[in-house]
């Protein structure tokens, strides 16, 4: 093998030789280290680039832990259970705490922001599983496949549109239309329970925690929707035909027989979903009306843990102790925490049921 | 009621609800894209396009030139990153004792990094590039947060691609006395190319389309990027039109935050076609080549 490619050019040319040497055989040779170079050069540009990810990730978490160590310090418990998010007097003396200087009057209690995190991500989620479930069933089971593929890459089209373009459009289309129908009729003819007394209340003008999660609805159902599909087309065909067989209708078939088949599957690709949804800013940072406060009832503005980094980072510069972008640290932190473990739940769920595992990545 | 009866009641309650949940998916997209253009319709002048933003007035030369350079640049940081990171997975990591793809580990660090949200991202883009290295609000710091964000995609899309290259084609290169890099250059890459260009469409739609990390690491200039890497005082791109200045006083702005909205859906939606025509084609090829 060797011999036929370059071994000749290996043998070092008698020393006499070497003039007339010039040309072909120096090439050849330049071009066999070349190649011998370029396995080395693949194999540790490959080394190098696969540690990368592990090392970016590394100095994520580190720059967050030890950015949000004295915020940590200092709000202890009462960041998850206090309602207050104040800079404090930034004119006036700063006080210590700790060993941590901060203004006096400062008091970060970041409650309202992870429920109103879970409230939006939980909304979204709940009302985008089943249509996701029905928009899977239409497109592999239902519809012909010269009408399944085009809708589903329309679908596949939603999840590529910039989260801002769809928060400006519910902030200025979306959010006033529903508030001026879906809305009242909701909080009009919706019973006075528990639970649902969550929709009475006035209406607004269409920011809010509802306009906001729908939203997120929106950008969650193509994800859910991909990897739903995806293991239907996994389900074999016999159980499925068996069952048509003993005289189920389809109804009993995709109940009975798909939907168990891949149970499991389906909760990951809603935790996928919901992954994405609890990282989410700029819609909600445009729909959500981004006030601090814990939402009265679902069309009232709030905001998120996303959101209020984003909104936040400026005024929080005004304090010269730096004590509030420590405690911007601590939103961040909280926030990467919750959605790392969820996809890391999610992958798992999803990966245990099939091989092929789901999408990945930031949806599109 | 009969139980024959209920049961074809639920079937075609069934099958309402199939096409229901795609009603209520793709009325809202197409609710969403015909408002993207009615509201920048009416006013739509081509001239935003190469015309000098100032301040609230002129049009988006240098946002538009902004968005294409961190495309760019994200083509080549994170693509190279992405593209070699993938190869690693699928080629080079030795295979667990059970027979399992190998480099569980590596693999497991990039999918726990793109559950990172962007905003974390553009924070610690922030506070360790923006202030630590006194790099300002520039174009280095925004390119390196948008790559951390898209190499794990890349890579995903990489080895996935690589994977479903057939062992023949690696094996007929190896009889042949290729080296391994050489074939892999020659071979392997060459087939894998449509998928990997794939991902890196999809990448690049998802860059382009980025806010949250932006703000933090870029900020906003209205000028055309003069080629300064760092210590630029602010960066350019359409996204952060969008975000803006549709609440300004002035029309004109609205108008600007309008027009940035369209161009950023046209673009992302040109390259996810792309994307979509690239695999439809060499799936044809494919099944022509196995039969």
């Amino acid at each position: 093998m060797a011999t036929l490619e370059g071994g000749a050019d290996r043998r070092p040319a008698p020393p006499g030789r070497r003039s007339q040497a010039q040309g072909q055989p120096r090439l050849a040779r330049m071009a066999a280290v070349l190649r011998a170079g370029e396995t080395g050069a693949w194999k540790w540009g490959a080394r190098v680039a696969v540690l990368l990810p592990f090392a970016a990730l590394v100095f994520v978490v580190a720059v967050l832990a030890l950015k949000a160590y004295p915020a940590v310090k200092v709000n202890g418990g009462g960041f998850f259970t206090g309602s207050a998010w104040k800079i404090g007097s930034t004119y006036a003396a700063t006080t210590r705490t700790d060993g941590v200087a901060h203004p006096v009057g400062s008091s970060y209690g970041a409650w309202p922001l992870v429920a109103g995190t879970l409230q939006t991500s939980a909304i979204a989620v709940v009302i985008a599983l089943p249509i996701s479930i029905g928009c899977a069933f239409a497109l592999t089971e239902r519809l012909p496949r010269w009408v399944s593929r085009p809708l589903g890459f329309a679908i596949e089209l939603l999840a590529g549109v910039p989260s801002v373009v769809l928060g400006l459009w519910g902030v200025l289309t979306f959010g006033p239309a529903l508030s001026k129908t879906l809305y009242p009729f909701l909080a009009d003819h919706l019973p006075d329970v528990p639970v649902l007394s969550f929709f009475k209340g006035t209406v607004g003008h269409g920011e809010g925690l509802l306009t906001g999660s729908f939203v997120l609805t929106l950008m969650i159902v193509p994800i859910i929707t991909a990897t739903t599909a995806d293991l239907f087309r996994q389900v074999p065909a016999l159980p499925k035909e068996g069952g048509e067989a003993l005289g189920m209708t389809d109804f009993e078939v995709a109940s009975k027989i798909t939907l168990r088949w891949v149970r499991s599957g389906i909760i990951g690709a809603a935790v996928l979903g919901l992954g994405r949804a609890l990282g989410e800013t700029m819609a909600l940072v445009l729909t959500v009306g981004a006030i601090f406060q814990l939402a009265p009832n679902v069309y009232s503005p709030m905001s998120t843990i996303a959101a209020a980094i984003a909104t936040q980072l400026d005024s929080s510069l005004t304090d010269g102790t730096g004590f509030a972008v420590a405690s911007i640290a601590e939103l961040a932190l909280v926030l990467a925490v919750i959605s790392v473990l969820v996809n890391l739940a999610a992958r798992w769920i999803v990966h245990r049921t099939s091989r092929l595992g789901g999408p990945v990545g930031r949806g599109a | 009621m009969p139980r024959a009866r209920r049961r074809s009641v639920f079937t075609v309650l069934f099958r309402a609800g199939t096409v229901l949940a795609l009603l209520l998916v793709l009325s809202p997209a197409v609710w969403l894209l015909a408002g993207v253009i009615s509201k920048a319709a009416p006013h739509w002048q081509w001239s935003v396009l190469w015309t000098n933003l100032q301040g609230e007035n002129g049009g988006l030369l240098g946002p538009i030139v902004g968005t294409l350079v961190l495309m760019a640049g994200v083509l080549v940081i994170a693509g190279s990153v992405g593209v070699l990171a993938g190869i690693h997975l699928a080629e080079l990591s030795r295979p667990t004792r059970r027979g399992g793809a190998g480099g569980t580990w590596l693999r497991m660090a990039a999918d726990v990094l793109s559950g990172v949200p962007s905003i974390v991202l553009g924070y610690v883009g922030y506070v360790a590039l923006v202030v630590g290295l006194h790099w300002d609000f520039s174009l280095l710091p925004a390119l390196l947060v948008l790559s951390v964000m898209v190499v794990p995609y890349i890579a995903k899309a990489t080895e996935t691609a690589l994977r479903q290259v057939p062992t023949s084609y690696r094996e007929g290169a190896e009889a042949l006395g290729m080296s391994m890099g050489h074939s892999m250059r020659r071979v392997v890459l060459k087939s894998a190319a449509p998928g990997i260009v794939t991902g890196l469409l999809i990448a690049l739609a998802i860059a382009g389309g980025e806010t949250a990390p932006l703000l933090f690491t870029a900020e906003f200039s209205s000028t055309v990027w003069t080629g300064s890497l760092v210590r630029a005082h602010g960066f350019g791109y359409l996204t952060y039109l969008v975000y803006q200045y549709w609440s300004y006083p002035s029309q004109h702005a609205n108008d600007l935050s309008y027009d940035a909205g369209l161009i950023l859906v046209a673009m992302v939606l040109l390259l996810l076609v792309g994307a979509r025509v690239i695999v439809a084609r060499t799936q044809r090829h494919t099944e022509y080549r196995g039969r």
